[in-house]
């Protein structure tokens, strides 16, 4: 369910998080290009949108000259508004494109453009590959008809109409027969879960239900481009967030092109696989969930994800951290040990070659694996780990992270250690701390073996048949007091 | 002081003097148009007996609303045979059926065009408040000058005076429809002239009723002032009545009018608000009930139609 929504957004936010900090991406349109799907690459973007000013009062002329020298919107206030200024972005095929700001940002304003049902002041829309500003009325409602559908906030259902010819209409604009339609849109309520609902009229629907046929209606017409204005927000929360999810679904199962608007920076960062933040009709910043929140371009942006539920956005693949506290099963006791005193944890991951995870090996089984002269790790290695897809979302990393002290091993789906989350920096990330940049091994459970005596122990274990270090027994003794970190697990 | 004086007046003359000169033949067509037409629907409800005129009204009240409208209908118009003023009863219902229609006729394209262009609404607007408060005698003048005595000046007169809220309910009713709706028209594609069709008009309904319930009311209204120039019916018998001081005859007369009215507005108001308006979306629906017996007064509707905007 919480799946992020497109696979190309985990493969940018695992770049990134890899990246050394400061060379996250700049939000700039166009700048991660990189990861366009190989099918966007060949084909034009869904939409394009250039220079896109939109200018509600008397003087567009003057207001667009001095937007253009730099004045902000309040400058020209005394002109009108400026409810849109210089937009410019591309929404990829089969990508949820969010485009977030309080009201009168000029959100809704920007998404009436992207369809024609406003004319913009200046710059231009591209619909796959066509131009729909200045083109005739006739073939501005063709696009629409065969490329863009809509779903409003308040639903726009026809009141005078029953639900299955509601969400027919868009067949009905494409002349579409009556029978088809009728099944085709019937499909699609089975689909959004109206089964059976057909024969009802729009006012006997519950809100979140009227909302599922606006959806229906938009999917029926089976265009490339979805529009949703504000289309979750008159809902109760709830309901809210099941059509979210219902969305995120939807879309990946027929990969729609949408592009939602909302106000709340929760539900942008849980559908968008890239946000647009617009303030004062610009738009301020441009990226992924991560992006906006690790990385955010102004204050304003800060503040804004400030309340953000972060551990719904960020995923354990986001703020995981390279496990450096890391041995190959083929290396033997003795690297492990000596790792271990390295780096000063007691516990190291053991990964076969291609990091495919083995599973943990705590310092004082190691160390007697070495004492004993034993030439492999395993003995030692125990599966006492919790581990997590680098694409679940920290709410669900808690649960597993209160059960296990050691570190949570996140893997890709071939089970491949991809990096590791200890409790220290999932708290560093809920709580927007700046993650560390010091070189910490990963692991963080201390060692329960004092240096020293792993130092003997691998001096004295050098030379074949050579006597225990001294305090070893010692050492080993101590077992029975000091819990072994993650034994309990 | 007296130097300053408008000459309005001699424009006015100078311009109907004109009007009968060129378009004589104009005035004439419309005239035979309107004479022929108030003589079809008067022949259609006075040749039949007035049981038969009688249960058909009650038949259409009870379509309307139901059985108790039905009874009040067939009681009320009982007392106008009871009167003896059924021959002018149904000559004054020809009349205003007649005027009604025209006037409804005119009005609706007019309001559709005043709700969908906003220098057509500024032109509209004050020739209907001209043509509403003006007094309706004033206009009869010119009317009784290019049409002759008779019915016709009486229809022209009232269509005159009867249209505006036809044309301002129109307006109304469609400028009130929600801004959304029309956009899903458009956002899926939908032309003009298929918006206005699919969606502005049938949620534009309700208003646009009582646009036409009110033209009907007013019709009525001008039954008497119709009377004056010949169109008879019981304005005529009104007119007399007091040209004789007859204080029964004009009673009678009076009466059979209000009776006339009561009933042509429950039954229209029925067929604008009542149970076979449309559905409502669901705001509307959580609006008071409304669903209301009482006449389609503006004064009740006009709060009603702005909580649909």
């Amino acid at each position: 369910m919480l799946e992020s929504s497109a696979p190309e957004k985990d493969g940018v936010a695992t770049h990134e998080v890899a990246a050394p900090p400061g060379t996250t991406p700049h939000p700039i349109p166009d700048a991660d290009a990189a990861v366009t799907a190989a099918a966007a690459r060949h084909a034009p973007p869904a939409l394009e949108v250039r220079g896109l000013t939109r200018f509600f009062g008397r003087k567009p002329g003057e207001a667009l000259q001095r937007l253009a020298d730099g004045a902000t919107r309040d400058d020209i206030a005394h002109l009108g508004t400026a409810a849109v200024v210089d937009a410019e972005f591309d929404v990829r095929r089969g990508e949820i494109f969010v485009v977030m700001g309080l009201s009168g940002s000029g959100k809704s304003t920007l998404i009436r453009m992207l369809n024609g049902l406003l004319e913009p002041t200046a710059g231009s829309v591209e619909v796959m590959g066509e131009r729909i500003t200045g083109v005739s009325p006739k073939r501005l409602r063709a696009i629409r008809r065969d490329h863009v559908s809509m779903v409003f906030q308040h639903f726009a259902l026809l009141p005078h109409r029953t639900v299955l010819d509601n969400a027919a209409y868009g067949l009905e604009i494409q002349g579409v027969g009556a029978d088809e339609r009728r099944e085709r849109a019937s499909r699609i309520l089975d689909r959004v879960g109206l089964a059976g609902w057909g024969d009802k009229m729009p006012s006997e629907l519950s809100g979140g239900m009227q909302q599922r046929v606006g959806l229906a209606r938009a999917l029926a017409a089976d265009t490339d481009i979805l529009l949703m204005d504000e289309a979750f927000s008159a809902l109760d929360p709830l309901i809210r967030r099941e059509m979210q999810e219902q969305l995120v679904e939807l879309q990946q199962e027929l990969g729609k092109t949408i592009v939602f608007i909302t106000h709340d920076l929760n539900e942008a960062m849980f559908l968008g696989d890239r946000i647009a933040v617009m303030r004062d009709g610009r738009i301020v910043q441009l990226g992924t969930a991560e992006e906006i929140l690790t990385d955010p371009a102004d204050d304003y942006v800060a503040q804004f994800v400030q309340d953000v539920d972060r551990a719904r956005v960020l995923t354990a693949g986001n703020v995981m951290e390279a496990p450096r506290a890391i041995v190959s099963s083929s290396a033997g006791p003795r690297a492990a040990l000596r790792t271990m005193r390295d780096l000063q944890t007691s516990t190291v991951f053991v990964v076969a070659p291609g990091r495919r995870l083995l599973g943990v090996a705590h310092d004082r089984e190691v160390l007697r694996l070495v004492q004993r002269g034993e030439r492999t790790l395993d003995a030692a290695i125990r599966d006492d780990i919790a581990t997590v897809a680098d694409d679940v979302p920290l709410s669900e990393l808690l649960g597993s992270a209160v059960e296990h002290e050691l570190p949570l091993a996140v893997v890709d789906d071939r089970h491949r250690l991809l990096g590791a989350v200890p409790r220290v920096t999932l708290l560093a990330a809920l709580g927007n701390v700046p993650a560390t940049t010091g070189e910490l091994p990963a692991i963080t459970a201390p060692a329960t073996v004092p240096v020293d005596v792993i130092t003997e122990t691998l001096r004295s274990t050098e030379e074949v048949g050579a006597d225990p270090a001294p305090g070893l027994e010692e050492a080993l003794a101590t077992d029975a007091v000091a819990p072994i970190e993650g034994s309990r697990a | 002081m007296n130097e300053f004086r408008l000459p309005l007046g001699e424009i006015a003359e100078g311009a109907i003097d004109v009007l009968t000169d060129v378009l004589d033949g104009l005035f004439d067509v419309i005239r035979a148009i309107f004479a022929g037409f108030y003589d079809l629907v008067d022949l259609v409800l006075s040749t039949p007996p007035f049981w038969a005129v009688i249960v058909v009204i009650a038949a259409l009240a009870w379509f309307a609303k139901g059985w108790k409208l039905a009874v009040g209908t067939v009681a009320g118009l009982v007392v106008i045979v009871g009167v003896d003023q059924w021959e002018n009863a149904m000559d004054t219902l020809a009349l205003v059926l007649v005027s009604s229609a025209i006037a409804v006729v005119v009005a609706i394209p007019l309001g559709i065009l005043a709700a969908r262009n906003d220098v057509a609404s500024r032109v509209i607007r004050p020739i209907l408040d001209f043509m509403q408060t003006m007094p309706a005698f004033v206009y009869l003048i010119p009317a009784l000058i290019l049409f002759r005595v008779g019915v016709v000046p009486g229809i022209v007169a009232t269509i005159v005076f009867a249209m505006a809220p036809g044309v301002r309910l129109t307006e109304l009713g469609i400028r009130g429809v929600d801004r959304e709706v029309v956009e899903a028209g458009q956002a899926f594609g939908s032309s003009p002239w298929r918006i206005l069709r699919q969606i502005q008009l049938p949620l534009a309904m309700p208003s646009i009723m009582a646009g036409v319930n009110q033209v009907i009311m007013l019709s009525l209204s001008m039954v008497v002032i119709a009377g004056m120039v010949g169109a008879g019916g019981l304005g005529g018998d009104v007119v007399q009545s007091l040209t004789r001081i007859d204080v029964g005859l004009g009673f009678e007369a009076g009466l059979s009018v209000v009776i006339l009215a009561i009933v042509l507005d429950r039954i229209t108001g029925a067929f604008g608000s009542g149970d076979r308006r449309p559905r409502r979306t669901k705001r509307a629906d959580a609006a008071p009930a409304r669903r209301t017996d009482g006449p389609a007064e503006p004064a009740e509707r006009d709060p009603e139609l702005a909580s649909t905007t």
